[in-house]
């Protein structure tokens, strides 16, 4: 089968850094040729200045992390005819948000720096009775999707956040993050919650974008992990960000509504007593007004709004709250 | 073609000139629509970071009530899409669950059996109408005219909740459009990437770094207008715009942000005050007048 690849190259001791050149290259692989098989044989064949990190060939040891098609990817785990259409160019880069170091090989500085920023070890208040920690299997499936993590950064390469804001801890250190947070023998989950509620970078910055899910090789779910803390921050009763605001407001409207009150929402989130911010809706406000945008200040409702209110409290009721 | 009509929050409230100009367009299309005024918002994903079962519970609320009318869900809204397309995926997964939620809404006679779909305008013009069907509506060829999509991440992710093995088309549908308006495709890696809204009122540096990222990425590749099916991309990359540009130092003047179905009509002849393209916070003055330029097709 022919393969076309078309591969990013950078060279430190020749190039600057952020600068890139494209290679292309064509060869004939195995039918089953894995996006990596194509790359060493590159390497082996054609040039062999092309540098990339790979080890395991077997989607374990999560080094092959590189961008293909836009998307981050395990190279190992990418099969060449399944990648794009037959006869496509495959187009394989560095994975993003994290420095190159040659070619196709990114530093992992920063990624590991963060996975460190959230303490990723069991802090128990107390020494074991027994010379170890005993925990019920129940109480640890729970974490095998967050267990499963292999680090090869995938999550990290395309989170849409850490693109604009470098203080995110980003997706692979809060899912790690969230692993301590659920281990039934650590006793810090609690100062855990709060540190990730009020640090810059925390829960709150991820905007939900799916980016972390989609590309991991794992299913860790990043995302969702992330979800979950916001709602244990907030029943271990940090309610002091406007993420809690939001979601509380949120929730406000469309049981009373049925719907969503964006302009209630805005300015509750914002909080009654953040002049700055406030002024700073008023002006986005008037202008949508002027333009004949601005929604009703009775909010618009659903026709069956007392339904919905009913399924709320039905929920809230057995939830306990 | 009839459809059970879910225009959203958006739609309905803060964008107003997205339901009009949807409105006008399913006119064109020969699209005939009951709008389920009963129904509730989705939760954006918002209610799901506290609850996700509750959102559920009202998102199949929502596709019983199109399921006892025998329509199937129209959106055009990606975040409504995205939302109600999950809670269906999570429901077909595991019957037990199903049963669970229908325990709910059995007190308002509703019950849902999987006997519905919900697809949003976009997908029903590549899928139910057809490219060439669609075409024979339009009256204008754009020719010319640039356009970059911006789809809003979750008519795209998670992916194995849209049905893109079933339907790969979806996944190009808003090129695909802009092509058959005649546009140019300006194409740029930010189209599938978020657009900030869900922090706009969290974190709002980060939210609008996005905003001048995709906007100023697009206007630098020679885009005349970016065209989204996402009301909530709309507010911010619309509203929030030039504030974010100010910011962050990108791009010499403001992209106008079009909603897919003022594309749309503008390529049937619709008049922009019907399509309420003067409603945009940036002003969408250029475009309309590019258009306007172009003759009719006899």
């Amino acid at each position: 089968m022919q393969a076309k690849l078309k591969v990013s190259r950078y060279d430190p001791e020749t190039m600057g850094q952020g600068q890139q050149r494209w290679d292309e290259f064509e060869l004939d692989v195995h039918p089953n040729a894995t996006v990596l098989d194509a790359l060493i044989q590159i390497r082996e064949e054609v040039d062999g200045t092309l540098a990339l990190r790979c080890a395991c060939r077997a989607s374990i040891c999560g080094s092959c992390g590189m961008r293909v098609n836009g998307d981050a990817k395990l190279v190992c785990k990418s099969r060449i005819a399944d990648v794009g259409e037959e006869g496509a160019t495959i187009v394989v880069e560095p994975m993003g948000n994290q420095a190159v170091i040659k070619d196709l090989v990114v530093t992992l500085d920063t990624f590991f720096d963060k996975v460190r920023q959230v303490d990723p070890y069991l802090q128990p208040d107390s020494e074991p009775e027994q010379g170890e920690y005993v925990a019920s299997d129940e109480s640890m499936v729970n974490l095998l999707t967050a267990m499963n993590c292999i680090m090869c950064g995938a999550c990290v390469s395309d989170c849409t956040v850490l693109e604009v804001d470098e203080a995110f801890i980003g997706p692979a250190a809060l899912a790690k993050a969230w692993r301590f947070v659920e281990d039934p023998r650590d006793d810090q989950r609690d100062a855990r919650l709060e540190e990730l509620n009020d640090v810059e970078g925390g829960i709150w910055d991820c905007t939900r974008c799916f980016k972390c899910v989609e590309v991991c090789p794992k299913d860790v779910a990043p995302m969702d992990r992330i979800m979950e803390m916001r709602d244990m921050a907030i029943e271990a009763g940090n309610t002091n960000t406007s993420g809690y605001r939001h979601t509380e407001s949120f929730n406000k409207s469309v049981k009373k509504h049925g719907r969503l009150d964006e302009a209630r929402l805005a300015v509750e989130s914002a909080g009654y007593t953040n002049v700055p911010r406030l002024i700073d809706l008023a002006e986005i406000g008037v202008k949508s007004v002027l333009k004949g945008k601005m929604p009703p200040i009775v909010p618009h409702k659903a026709d069956e709004k007392e339904k919905i209110t009913r399924i709320f409290e039905k929920v809230e009721s057995e939830r306990g709250s | 073609m009839k459809f059970a009509f879910y225009p959203g929050c958006v739609a309905r409230g803060a964008g107003p000139e997205l339901f009009d100009s949807a409105v006008a367009v399913m006119e064109k299309l020969g699209i005939e629509w009951v709008e389920l005024t009963g129904a509730s918002c989705t939760g954006a994903g918002v209610l799901q970071e506290k609850d996700q079962k509750l959102g559920d519970i009202l998102n199949i609320r929502t596709l019983a009530m199109a399921e006892q009318l025998g329509l199937p869900v129209m959106t055009i809204c990606s975040t409504c899409q995205g939302v109600m397309a999950q809670a269906d995926r999570r429901i077909r997964r595991d019957a037990d669950y199903l049963e669970e939620i229908n325990g709910y809404l059995a007190e308002e006679g509703l019950s849902y059996s999987g006997n519905t779909t919900v697809k949003h305008l976009l997908w029903v013009l590549v899928e139910d109408i057809g490219v060439e069907t669609l075409k024979k509506t339009f009256v204008k060829e754009l020719s010319g005219v640039n356009l970059a999509p911006f789809y809003g991440c979750y008519i795209v992710r998670p992916s194995d909740a849209l049905g893109f093995d079933e339907n790969p088309e979806r996944q190009t549908s808003l090129e695909t459009v802009i092509e058959a308006v005649g546009g140019n495709v300006i194409d740029f890696p930010g189209k599938t990437a978020c657009c900030g809204f869900p922090i706009l009122l969290i974190n709002q540096r980060n939210s609008l770094r996005m905003v001048a990222n995709h906007t100023g990425t697009a206007s630098e590749l020679g885009a005349d207008a970016m065209v989204t099916p996402c009301p909530l991309c709309h507010l911010n990359l619309d509203g929030y715009q030039p504030k974010a540009r100010r910011q962050n130092k990108r791009g010499k003047a403001d992209l106008p942000i079009i909603h897919l179905p003022q594309l749309l009509g503008l390529a049937m002849g619709i008049d922009s005050k019907t399509l309420g393209l003067g409603k945009h916070l940036v002003n969408t003055r250029d475009i309309v007048r590019k258009v306007d330029s172009i003759s009719v097709a006899s």
